[in-house]
């Protein structure tokens, strides 16, 4: 049923229809109200599951990981600080394949202080083994958050839904919310082989030394990588089932003459769809919404920027002395393509500044500087910072 | 599509009163989108939020920069000239305070409406929080929603007696404007 709701009532009402058997969650700006709602449809009774209080996100990531690995279905959410709280155990979950659901509501990472969006937090535990999605508006996220269930149940991974803090999380819109009977009839149980149960023991988490440890990154490594086909498959039959989808691994949007293509994940993409439509002049261009980070879809990625002189990727983190962390991995992927684009990578709305869609003329207009670096802080104003800074 | 931008203080319900908004423009059949600007989250802090309606998806994030209307919740906010910074041509503000609507309309150079939003607040609900009350004023004056949405919209927001006495808020507050005066801004 459509209703206006704020992002994060309805990523709750969307968790609660996946009928998980834990939560486990601890509030952190901006995904507050997130954790407020469960725990509001709980308390009026309107969704029955363990809702544990745990008294930081390392507890809260620890106790999905236990639910999980007992055969529940759970979920949890952080942003920022908690995320990286949560990092050890995060790579334990996605160690150990343990399939559950967290959504990130994206924020900029400490020091300086910042509550505001970007996607510094969930770029910190890139390498945890998680899959991660990306979602342009809440109703992406909403059916984004039960797809994941799906995802995480078929591939056997844990998945990250990441929705920019506040732009999404805090933002009202028109959302279409499956009913509980749709859900269950799309959303299988859980049923997790691996479950640990008292009657049949086994050990979950092992020591494992030089003679078998790369064995098994390699086989997580592969485990993720063969996510790729089930994402896609997952959002073909959302599409089926509910007369609409999220896009799979990416969408291409634009006239196929492009020569000019702009890269983004997240809210960022609707921003730019929004500043390339209503500019009056300059070349057409063609917009790629990423949607999975990872696994990362190098093959549809090379297919998508196939005929483009120029690819402008904006990111919205930064690997300090690196650039754009996007940026270097659409490059990694694209290295040695034959007639691969240049690669113009911008991070911009670091830490919440607002991104205007007049930004789509000012990208485009940087393209023409022949001695553009590689990587900018694209807003950033260099007049406000120490000369050597600069 | 018309863009509104709210500011108030902490603890006035500006945030509220853009989610009562663009849950009215849901209410009367239009896409929206509402959200705030985050800053100090304290009673009395500067609180800027956005609403944004129209008939079809908005795909659009950005903070409003070029608002067809102001909401302004307190007029100590007055003090900044540059509350009105981006006003559409046109474009007009709605301001609770017991000045005059001659006086705010010469001092910002924009059409402005001047209701004492607090004090009728304060007769009907019995707490100074004008958000409400300012809605309904202005939905009177441009006729871009109907009253009726607006007050769906807080039936869907609000029980007991805080619903039955802002119900009873907007239609004091609406019925005191010239009805749809503000028209001919948007037909223009």
């Amino acid at each position: 049923m459509r209703e206006a709701l704020e992002g994060s009532q309805a990523i709750a009402r969307a968790v609660a229809l996946c009928e998980p058997d834990v939560v486990a969650a601890y509030p952190i700006t901006p995904q507050t109200h997130i954790v407020e709602n469960l725990s509001k449809l709980v308390a009026d009774g309107d969704l029955h599951t363990e809702f544990v209080s745990v008294e930081s996100e390392f507890s809260a990531a620890s106790v999905v990981l236990g639910a999980a690995a007992s055969g529940a279905r759970a979920y949890t959410a952080s942003s920022s600080q908690g995320v990286l709280l949560m990092a050890e155990v995060l790579f334990n979950i996605a160690g150990l394949r343990i399939p559950l659901v967290m959504t990130v509501a994206n924020r900029a990472v400490s020091a300086p202080l910042n509550i505001w969006n970007d996607h510094s937090d969930s770029m910190a535990v890139r390498d945890s083994g998680w899959i991660q999605l990306h979602c342009e508006n809440n109703q992406e996220a909403v059916d984004t958050t039960v797809q994941a269930f799906k995802i995480s149940q078929d591939t056997d991974l844990p998945v990250m839904v990441c929705m920019d803090g506040f732009v999404l999380t805090h933002t009202m819109e028109v959302i279409d919310l499956p009913t509980l009977a749709q859900v269950r009839k799309w959303l299988p149980p859980f049923n997790f082989k691996r479950a640990l149960d008292p009657s049949d023991p086994k050990s979950l988490g092992a020591l494992v030394g030089p003679e078998f440890f790369p064995e098994v990154r390699h086989s997580h490594h592969a485990a993720v990588q063969n996510a790729l086909p089930v994402i896609e498959k997952v959002d073909a039959s959302w599409g089926k089932a509910f007369k609409r989808n999220c896009g799979g691994l990416l969408t291409v949007e634009g006239p196929q003459e492009a020569r000019i293509g702009f890269l983004a994940m997240g809210s960022t993409v609707g921003t730019l769809r929004s500043g390339l439509a209503h500019r009056t002049e300059g070349p057409d261009a063609r917009l790629i919404k990423l949607r999975a980070f990872r696994p990362f879809p190098e093959a549809a990625l090379r297919q998508a920027v196939a005929g483009l002189d120029h690819l402008i990727v904006i990111d919205r983190a930064i690997s300090p002395g690196l650039g754009g962390v996007l940026g270097c991995e659409v490059r990694a992927a694209l290295y040695g393509q034959p007639g691969a684009p240049r690669i113009h990578n911008h991070a911009i709305g670091l830490g919440g500044r607002d991104i205007p869609e007049t930004i789509v003329a000012d990208l485009l207009s940087a393209i023409e500087d022949p001695d553009a670096p590689a990587f900018s802080v694209f807003d950033a104003d260099l007049s406000m910072l120490p000369p050597e800074d600069r | 599509m018309i863009e509104y931008r709210i500011h108030g203080r902490g603890g006035q319900g500006s945030v509220a009163a853009a989610y009562l908004l663009a849950s009215a423009a849901f209410e009367a059949g239009h896409t929206c989108q509402a959200f705030p600007a985050f800053g100090a989250e304290r009673r009395g802090a500067p609180v800027t939020a956005f609403v944004r309606i129209d008939n079809q998806p908005i795909h659009l994030r950005s903070q409003v920069r070029a608002p067809d209307f102001l909401i302004v919740q307190d007029d100590t906010l007055l003090m900044d000239r540059g509350i009105t910074g981006g006003l559409k041509p046109g474009g007009s503000m709605i301001v609770n305070t017991k000045r005059t609507d001659e006086e705010v309309s010469e001092t910002f150079g924009c059409r402005a409406k001047c209701i004492p939003a607090t004090e009728l607040a304060l007769e009907h609900i019995g707490k100074p929080i004008p958000n409400t009350a300012l809605l309904a004023a202005l939905l009177a004056l441009t006729g871009d929603l109907p009253v009726e949405a607006l007050a769906a919209a807080v039936r869907g927001r609000f029980k007991g007696t805080t619903l039955s006495r802002n119900l009873e808020l907007i239609e004091h507050s609406a019925g005191l404007m010239p009805q749809g005066s503000w028209r001919e801004v948007q037909d223009a």
